[in-house]
Order: C-alpha cells, then sequence, then structure tokens
C-alpha cells in the first residue's frame, strides 16, 4: 500500500466520527487522530483546511473528505 | 434483471437484505449510506440482544452480518426516482444509474427536516447543523441558537449549556418536549428562551454570524448575534423517489398493511419511511424481514 499521511478531525461524540475511524482501522490504515473539542488549534486548522465545521473531517495528503463518505475514502486510499 | 431492489440501508433494508438473501432471492441493495439515522445514534439500550450498544457499532455488527450473504451492494448512490416498468420496476439514481428488479422493497427512512429559510443551504456546515450531538463541542465557548422545540431540540440545549457561552432556543410553538427537560432548562443561567417565535434568516459572511428572528406575537424582528445554527425539528421521510408512483399519506410517509405491502403490487415499504406507527430500531428491523419474506411469497405467485 502506498503510504499516505491520514489525519481525522472529530469530536468524542460523534457517531459518524466514530464510524469513520472504524473504517480506517478496518482498512488498515494508520491516522492521527484530532479532537477538535478539547483542541482549539486544530478546530481552527480544520475549519481552513475543510472551509466548514462539521465533524468529521478526514485529511488524506492534502485532499479534505466531509463526513463519512466511504466511496470517496476508497478512491483517495487507493 | 434482478428479482430484488432493496432501496435503503438503515435496519429495515439490512434486515430485508439477509432475508432475502437466505431466500436465494437475486438481491440489489442500493442506499446513500450504511446505517441511516442510527449511525447518528450515540447509545442504543432498546435493541434486543444488547443492553447497551453504540449506534455505529450495532451497524457494523448488521453490516458484517449481511456482507456473509451474496447480495449486490451499491453504497453511496441515491436513487431518485423509482417506476414501473413491464415485469418490475426501475430505479433511476442521482449518478445517472439504472437497475431492474421484478420487486421492491423501499426502506430509505427520514432524514432532518430544514427550515427551508434564507441562509440555510448557503450555510450548511458553516454554522448551521443538523447533528447537535457531533458539531456542538466545535462551539464550546460561543455562542448559539438551536431552532425547536421537541425533545431533541431540549436535549441539544442541554447538552450545549453547559460548553458554550450562551445559547438561545428558538421555538416556533410553545415547548413540545417532555416535562422533565423543560424543567432542567430552568437551572441554566447562560439560556435565552424565544417561544413562539419564527426564524427567518440565517445570516453570515464565510461563516454564520446571526439569525433572524420574529416574535409571532408582537410581529417585530430581532437579530441575534450567533456562530451556530443548530437545527432540530424533526424528521421527514425519504419518499421523494416514490412520489409519482405510490401516494403518500399527510405527513409523507408511504402507507403499507400489514404485510408491508404499497398500493402498487411488488412494491413493498418497511421501517421509518412508512406509515408504521413506532420509529424504533427493532421495529424497523422487523418489518424489514417481513417485507422481504412477503416479497418471496409474491415472488413465487408471479
Amino acid at each position: 500500500m502506498v503510504d499516505k499521511k491520514v489525519a481525522v478531525y472529530s469530536t468524542p461524540t460523534c457517531p459518524w466520527c466514530k464510524r469513520t475511524k472504524e473504517y480506517l482501522t478496518q482498512k488498515g490504515i494508520a491516522y492521527i487522530e484530532y479532537d477538535v473539542a478539547a483542541d482549539k488549534a486544530r478546530a481552527r486548522e480544520m475549519i481552513e483546511k475543510s472551509k466548514q465545521m462539521g465533524v468529521p473531517v478526514t485529511i488524506i495528503d492534502d485532499q479534505v473528505v466531509v463526513g463519512f463518505n466511504q466511496q470517496q475514502l476508497d478512491k483517495l486510499l487507493s | 434483471m434482478y428479482d430484488l431492489m432493496i432501496i435503503g440501508g438503515g435496519p429495515a433494508g439490512l434486515a430485508a437484505s439477509i432475508y432475502a438473501a437466505r431466500k436465494r432471492l437475486k438481491a440489489l441493495l442500493i442506499s446513500t449510506d450504511i446505517g441511516g439515522q442510527v449511525n447518528r445514534t450515540m447509545g442504543v439500550e432498546n435493541y434486543l440482544g444488547y443492553q447497551f450498544i453504540e449506534g455505529p457499532e450495532l451497524i457494523d455488527k448488521f453490516q458484517a452480518q449481511v456482507s456473509q450473504y451474496p447480495i449486490d451492494q451499491k453504497v453511496g448512490d441515491k436513487v431518485s426516482q423509482l417506476a414501473k416498468i413491464e415485469g418490475g420496476f426501475e430505479a433511476i439514481t442521482d449518478a445517472g444509474n439504472k437497475y431492474q428488479s421484478r420487486v421492491v422493497i423501499f426502506t430509505t427512512g427520514k432524514s432532518p427536516r430544514r427550515l427551508n429559510i434564507p441562509g440555510e443551504t448557503e450555510f450548511a456546515g458553516k454554522g448551521v447543523t443538523y447533528c447537535a450531538i457531533c458539531d456542538g463541542p466545535i462551539f464550546s465557548g460561543q455562542k448559539v441558537a438551536i431552532v425547536g422545540g421537541g425533545n431533541s431540540a431540549l436535549e441539544a440545549t442541554l447538552d450545549m449549556v453547559k460548553i458554550a457561552e450562551h445559547v438561545n432556543l428558538i421555538s416556533l410553538t410553545p415547548l413540545t418536549g417532555d416535562a422533565i427537560l423543560i424543567e432542567k432548562l430552568e437551572e441554566a443561567k447562560n439560556l435565552s428562551l424565544f417561544t413562539e417565535y419564527q426564524s427567518e434568516k440565517i445570516e453570515g459572511r464565510d461563516f454564520v454570524n446571526g439569525i433572524v428572528i420574529k416574535d409571532l406575537k408582537t410581529g417585530q424582528s430581532k437579530r441575534l448575534e450567533v456562530t451556530g445554527v443548530f437545527i432540530e425539528i424533526g424528521l421527514v421521510p425519504n419518499s421523494e423517489a416514490v412520489k409519482g408512483l405510490v401516494e403518500l399519506n399527510q405527513w409523507g410517509e408511504i402507507p403499507i398493511n400489514g404485510a408491508c405491502e404499497t398500493k402498487v403490487p411488488g412494491l413493498y415499504a418497511a421501517g421509518d419511511v412508512t406509515d408504521v406507527p413506532e420509529k424504533q430500531i427493532v421495529v424497523a428491523a422487523g418489518e424489514g424481514a417481513k417485507a422481504a419474506l412477503q416479497a418471496h411469497r409474491y415472488l413465487q405467485r408471479l
């Protein structure tokens, strides 16, 4: 598998975030997790990069996926 | 042509998939996602077999079970129209794909209701959210508005008063949620209550910076400075795709009988998109199973 840098911006209470993280784990993808509820700087970074305020946001290299979008994740990870 | 198309991947559609596969039907599951509303549910405490399970985890278990069977799945595409054709039905999707089957089970569930006011679509995800439990924490320390008067609006309010600087609760009617939740609101010091106020407009530049509301008693409008607008005004059935095919009830639900049959022979429906009383995961799963067994019987009679 190609080495891609994957980051998930999420909140602890968000079911879709959990689903995104479980999906990545299931696919054997390593990712960095940022809790945007606790980390305001990362929250700002997420909003700047995704131009919106909803979680989860997954950033794969420099590509942004908003929400749990299985098809888009698959495409960017392949 | 498939024997069966199952349109919708929540508990009803997933249960129907398992029953259809066990009847050896050649089946296709088409859905925008797997899990539907359950993905937005943090805790489930009333699904048989689990005293407590998180929504996404329950869906993973459903999905794992479905994937044991040879069911074709098209996830991430939305059926925009379902039409009757010779010998069955044709589904047309947003992506322009067309699929045909002899019978259909329609299980598309419900989605959050929209306010339909200026600024709502423009600022969706830019301060406007329909998932308070997901996006709420982003707005900690900020001023927010919550629109709605039912239990989900009250629960969102009770969560947000703990972390937001100030919360405005805006309801078109007097609050309709449970008394126990309304009582809890009284303890909050950073809450302003606007009952019998209409939300008129969401304003902002790149992101939301305010909401305009109108006092229905005086007719006066005012603007509240907020960075977040949480819309919690209930759910609407995802029944647009069958509008031309079958008559809907006044709430847009698909009327069914005890056998999950609609008025159109060969078209079955199950779960929250139907007029079944009680929208529950366990009910939707049961209805999906019933619809699949009935669809199988129908196919045998053809």
